[in-house]
């Protein structure tokens, strides 16, 4: 039986925040505000923003498709029309969700995009989907902006003269043309700034998991947490706000010693600290949660709240150099990373955080997070000697989701982590 | 004791305080985990009454090394007894069903079930007590199933379907009875058979009939008497010693459904990587194949799991696929690996999913392609993607211990000792025990031993509250 949980000022923020952008969202015709789609990773929300413009995330509709149960039938949709069982089901999904009329999360009418803005930040797919959107919505333009992968782990000042010659010359005037609105620099400059407080926040609130219990859970309920910065409130004094109301809870957590909130109640004995890679399940996120909440497992660290920007370096957007913070934020991200960045960040998260287990969720239709996760899982192991788990589940396919075997794999991870704890303590 | 309730086949293993294995019970699974616990449990404590009854008659079998093959034949037809029970059970159930049918030929089907059985029985009798049948480790519905079939097929084709679902209908509520027996009054029985037995032996050879080399046997026929009463003079005692379960720790698939505490269910990788390491403490890498799932398990010296791989997803690499492709040859899972031991070549076999290999078993036949190549070819599939599991889970370290029922197949054992020399070098050493198929049961056995001793977490935390 689950207990009814109350909630947090902040998550009733947020709440209310999400349901303002989709009501925006849904009354354009009257506002004549222009839509922008446009992807997570990399996202220029700010630079929309500037323009007064809305943003559309295929991702987030898809994920909120999967955790509403109303993927599956987008995917086959989707497969109708010829997507082969392979393709990224975030794409099938939200390509479904559009054959059948694009209804969003709120069960309004989503309007149809007036740019697609293809930010390319490390995922191939990214390309064909926005392929596949251009044909679903013929005429309108699109706008490409490709992130040089950090092959050699560094960004050089070439790449990001390319990244902002693309923003003057590609997408900048597209998106003047779009919106109607010339560019105003001290505009994005005032936005950028307060991306960078709500940036600033978000930093001091992961951070809070080095606290035994820890008081917030960085997975489950982190990617409740990357919401707003990620959908485009960064720049917003909502989100400063926002992430001000939920630091401010977390500090009253850790003084009462409390574990974090999870579906199920308060967590309450923390047995074992866990970072965590990959993206998690939507289809049975709160069953998936649970598996963990029964075990007391606390997620301290993941990389999937980091796709939307790593701020773990010290990055924070810079007002003084727009466009080139802008490039260079796009360059950061997760997924822009090579696979010994990303081994080098999760080590950093799995000493500072104190972590007893690294597990991988590998996801069947996610070539961008999946490949190089053994690789990445191995290395971990020899450095840190940490016991590693690893799971398997999709994004929003709910065929794909083995309940039985899931549990089965982490009951056996996390006995392996008990024995090694009992073990360690003698 | 520890009860493994894998999806194919249930375990249960008792052991002595010294780790050693002196019970072992295993049944088919089937649908029902509680019933199938239980029969193994039940036969693990039969088996460890034989046990402790060889352990009495220790002295006397050093002496005379005969007496233990009259021990081994007491127990064969101990388990023809037990199988007697239940293969009348399932007669009067077949005959039950058979007169419920709304078929016209209902009477001819009775009657074909009477002659059915009415031969096969005395064959399986013999099977049991001159033969070796006990030993093979086959459960009551394959013994029963693979003589009732072979007779219907001779029958008329029209009765085919009403004989088959008689036997469908019967098999599952018998096989799920729970039957206790009385030991020492089935042990007595058993003597008397044996009596039988070696009574016309004792005939036949005066008769001037030379029993061949069987040296043990030609020993008891002239003093099985002798050893009779010996084991007379132990059974009752035997039959009366209480066996006290101290503790028990479940693990395998159906471990949630058994009645229990949260501290006594372990989950298998724990179990297998306890069990493997403890028959061989320098074991590195634990590869076990069960029935429905593959694991690939890494250990450190002290046998705790540092990672682990499973294939769940997939029948193909698992037990059950060699399962359906003896189906589709229409062989016993016995002879599988014998037969692809046979192949002068294996053939190659794309298909990565059970079913569909199937199908390419049946277009490969039809080209004219040997059985045993296929079946070779077969097995090498299953250990490829063992082998590719192995890869994931970070590779074969030495020493590398092999266990689950698979590794009881000769075939299979040559394919992975080929592909781990070929890739992990040939100076891995290989462990393979005869009782691989119990190592979950015997961890899980091992756990329950050690939480008597206080270091069970959930003590440990408990006393540390108290305090």
């Amino acid at each position: 039986m689950s207990t009814e949980v109350k909630k947090e000022k902040s998550m009733i923020i947020q709440k209310e925040m999400i349901a303002g952008l989709f009501k925006d969202l849904a009354s354009v015709k009257e506002s004549g505000k222009k839509v922008v789609y446009t992807f997570i990773p990399g996202n220029l929300s700010e630079l929309i923003r500037s323009f007064d413009m809305l943003p559309v995330y295929p991702e987030i509709n898809a994920l909120q498709s999967g955790m509403r149960k109303k993927s599956g039938e987008f995917i086959r949709e989707a497969e109708r029309h010829g997507h082969s069982e392979d393709v990224c089901t975030y794409v099938k999904c939200d390509v479904g969700m559009m054959i059948k009329g694009n209804i969003g999360p709120t069960g309004e009418k989503l309007p149809d995009p007036d740019l697609l803005l293809l930010s390319y930040t490390g995922c191939f797919t990214f390309m064909k989907w926005f392929e596949t959107l251009e044909r679903l919505y013929p005429g309108v333009p699109v706008a490409l902006i490709q992130s040089p992968y950090q092959e050699d782990a560094t960004i050089t000042p070439e790449m990001t003269e390319y990244m902002v010659k693309q923003l003057k010359e590609e997408v900048i005037p597209k998106m003047e043309e779009v919106s109607g609105q010339k560019f105003d620099e001290e505009k994005l400059k005032g936005i950028l700034k307060l991306s960078a407080e709500a940036e600033d926040w978000i930093v001091k609130i992961f951070d809070s998991t080095k606290h035994r219990p820890s008081p917030i859970d960085a997975y489950f309920a982190g990617v409740y947490y990357i919401g707003p910065i990620n959908i485009g409130f960064r720049g917003t004094q909502e989100a400063v706000d926002y992430y001000k109301e939920l630091y401010k809870e977390v500090q009253e957590r850790i003084a009462k010693g409390l574990g974090p909130i999870t579906p199920e109640g308060v967590m309450k004995e923390e047995k074992f600290r866990l970072v965590v890679e990959g993206p998690p399940n939507w289809t049975s996120f709160r069953e998936f949660w649970k598996l963990f909440y029964d075990r007391g497992a606390v997620i301290v660290a993941s990389s999937y709240t980091k796709v939307g920007g790593v701020y773990d370096y010290g990055f924070r957007h810079d007002s003084e150099h727009p466009l080139e913070t802008l490039a260079e934020y796009c360059m950061n991200c997760y997924t822009n990373l090579n696979l010994p960045q990303r081994i080098n960040l999760l080590e950093k998260c799995i000493t500072e955080y104190h972590a007893d287990g690294y597990l991988t969720n590998s996801i069947k239709s996610c070539n961008s997070f999946a490949a190089g996760q053994l690789m990445m899982m191995r290395e971990l192991e020899e450095r840190l000697e940490i016991p590693v788990g690893f799971i398997e589940t999709d994004l929003v396919d709910p065929r794909y989701f083995s309940y039985s075997n899931i549990k089965n794999r982490l009951e056996s991870f996390f006995e392996m982590l008990e024995q090694r704890l009992l073990i360690e303590q003698d | 004791m520890g009860i493994d309730l894998g999806s194919t086949t249930s375990k249960a293993v008792i052991i002595n305080e010294k780790d050693e294995i002196i019970g072992r019970g295993i049944t088919n699974t089937r649908a029902n985990y509680k019933v199938a616990a239980d029969i193994a449990k039940l036969e693990a404590i039969y088996d460890a009454r034989f046990t402790l009854l060889t352990q009495k008659l220790e002295a006397e079998i050093a002496k005379k090394p005969e007496f233990k093959k009259y021990i081994a034949d007491t127990r064969a037809v101990f388990q023809y007894l037990q199988f007697k029970h239940r293969v009348d059970r399932l007669t009067e159930e077949l005959l039950k069903s058979a007169s419920t049918m709304r078929t016209e030929s209902k009477d001819l089907v009775v009657d074909h079930i009477r002659n059915i059985m009415d031969k096969i029985v005395p064959e399986i009798r013999n099977d049991f007590v001159e033969g070796d049948l006990a030993t093979k480790n086959e459960f009551f519905r394959d013994i029963v199933s693979e003589r009732y079939n072979r007779e219907v097929e001779l029958i008329d084709k029209e009765l085919f379907e009403s004989l088959l679902l008689a036997y469908d209908k019967s098999i599952t509520p018998v096989e799920n009875e729970m039957v206790k027996y009385d030991f020492e009054k089935l042990v007595y029985e058993a003597l008397d058979i044996l009596d039988e037995k070696y009574n016309g032996l004792a005939e036949e050879s005066t008769a001037g009939e030379s029993l061949g080399f069987d040296v043990e046997l030609n020993l008891l026929k002239g003093n099985y008497k002798q050893a009779e009463d010996s084991l007379k003079q132990h059974i009752g005692d035997i039959a009366r010693q209480e066996i006290h379960i101290a503790n028990m720790v479940g693990t395998g698939y159906g471990r949630a459904l058994l009645p229990f505490p949260d501290d006594c269910i372990k989950s298998e990788i724990l179990c297998h990587a306890f069990g493997a390491h403890a028959v061989f403490p320098d074991t590195r890498t634990v590869l076990d194949i069960g029935g429905q799932d593959t694991k690939a398990i890494q250990v450190d010296s002290r046998g705790l799991v540092t990672s682990f791989h499973m294939n769940d997803r997939c029948a193909a690499g698992c037990g059950r696929y060699l399962g359906y492709i003896a189906d589709e040859f229409n062989i016993s899972l016995n002879e599988l690996g014998p037969e692809a031991l046979e192949a002068d070549r294996e053939t190659n076999i794309c298909s990565t999913c059970t079913v569909f290999a199937g199908a390419e078993v049946r277009e490969l036949l039809n080209v004219g392609e040997k059985r045993s190549n296929i079946l070779a070819g077969l097995h090498k599939a299953i250990v490829m993607r063992a082998m590719s599991l192995l890869a994931r889970s970070g590779g074969v370290r030495n020493e590398f211990t092999f266990t689950g029922g698979v590794a009881r197949n000769q075939a299979v054992l040559k394919y992975v000792g080929q592909m781990v020399a070929e890739s992990y070098g040939d100076d891995i050493v290989m462990n393979i025990h005869t009782d691989s198929i119990f190592m979950g049961a015997l961890g899980g056995a091992m756990f329950a031993r050690r939480n008597i001793e206080v270091d069970l977490p959930a003590k440990k935390r408990k006393a540390a509250k108290a305090v």
